[in-house]
């Protein structure tokens, strides 16, 4: 799916497979799993996407494997999960490409 | 306006689940999240299908949502009581839209979708159907919706709001981060806009902070309340959250969302656009 002017801001399926359109060469690609104490995945957890000055840059829920995805830029970011069963961070340094993380979240 | 006739709690709302003229509406581009899940009760408006156009890039008249609103079972007495997934951006688009309409009684859940579920709230899959109504709209009311034009003579004069994150403002990045970035407009900012990203007003939980912190995060921004104002993002519902924040919460009068916002005016031929950080010269 590409962005378009009728295309909202709310998140598309975290399961779904990349867009075949989606050109690597120029999309900062962030995903990952959220998993909890235990290393299960959490589904129904809140991801959000805080840039280097901690700001919020976007916001999805995890798919029941626990996944999440974002569209950003090279940088660092910070990965910041709240769910049922706690909350956790992650931080990481993207580039171009698909980068991934695993946040871990446990009761804080 | 206040925040004690704009707003209700969790707790409040799992009070009066079936408290007879309240009506519970989920707005979520995400229809699947409603039919996964909703909270017992509420009715569910897509803010695609049900409030815009199919044809033009425009909002169903006066006469189409009030017959979406008939049809639906929404009485022009009832409270509506509206609430969302991405941190209410939905549910806030429709409190304006509602507000646009005339109607008197709407509220938005604080904390939205997220605090219900992160709460452990009781949510239904059970089909909900109400008896059809008579329902009126008004006149749609333009004091709260700016137009392209009105945008561009505002630079200078008026308090622009960007509400989008730092990077779009910026011009790094042309939507949010969970969307991919091919897009046809120029990135950038309208000038003299000033950066106030819609998340500064709410907490993580998506329930909004106090009024005592949202004046100081806007004069902290240099919004001056003594001039009007029209906030913008990228397709209008981010920046509805604002305008919920700026003229529901916080009481200022004339503030004005722009729905082109950035998807238009970064598409618009020979407008003023700025770049960086800076909310750049008239």
């Amino acid at each position: 799916m590409t962005a378009s002017t009728t295309a909202g801001c709310a998140a598309p399926d975290q399961a779904a497979p990349l867009p075949a359109s989606l050109d690597l060469e120029k999309e900062t690609v962030i995903t990952g799993v959220v998993r909890d104490a235990a290393g299960e995945p959490v589904t129904g957890a809140y991801v959000r996407l805080l840039d280097s000055t901690d700001e919020f840059t976007a916001e999805v829920v995890t798919s029941p494997a626990g996944q999440f995805r974002f569209f950003a830029a090279p940088g660092t970011w910070r990965l910041r999960a709240l769910s049922r069963h706690g909350n956790g961070d992650t931080v990481l340094t993207a580039r171009r490409g698909i980068n991934e993380a695993i946040v871990p979240v446990a009761v804080d | 306006m206040s925040r004690d006739t704009a707003l209700v709690s969790a707790d409040w709302a799992e009070k009066n689940l079936e408290t007879p003229g309240v009506v519970f509406v989920e707005v979520d581009e995400d229809t699947s999240a409603y039919d996964t899940g909703h909270l017992p009760g509420a009715i569910k408006l897509d803010w695609k299908t049900d409030l815009q156009d199919q044809v033009r890039r425009d909002f169903v008249n006066k006469d189409q949502f009030a017959a979406l609103l008939s049809e639906r079972g929404i009485a022009n007495d009832d409270t509506v009581v509206l609430y969302g997934g991405n941190n209410n951006w939905f549910a806030a688009y429709a409190y304006w839209y509602f507000a646009l309409y005339g109607h008197r009684k709407v509220r938005l859940l604080d904390g939205g979708r997220k605090k219900w579920e992160l709460d452990a709230r009781p949510l239904t899959t059970e089909a909900v159907s109400r008896p059809a109504t008579q329902y009126v709209a008004q006149e749609p009311d333009h004091t709260i919706r700016a137009f392209r034009d009105e945008v561009v003579a505002a630079i200078g004069t008026k308090n622009l709001v960007d509400v989008r994150s730092p990077d779009e403002y910026t011009g790094r990045l042309l939507a949010p981060a969970h969307l991919p970035q091919e897009q046809a407009q120029r990135a950038g900012h309208v000038p003299t806009a000033i950066s106030v990203p819609w998340s500064k007003a709410a907490n993580e939980d998506g329930t909004f902070k106090s009024d005592q912190e949202l004046r100081e995060i806007y004069a902290a921004a240099g919004l001056d309340d003594s001039r009007e104002t029209i906030a913008y993002c990228r397709i209008g519902e981010r920046s509805s959250h604002t305008w919920f924040v700026l003229q529901e919460l916080l009481g200022h009068r004339n503030v004005q969302n722009y729905d082109g916002s950035w998807t238009e005016y970064g598409s618009l031929v020979g407008v003023p656009v700025a770049l960086g950080d800076e909310p750049g010269k008239e």
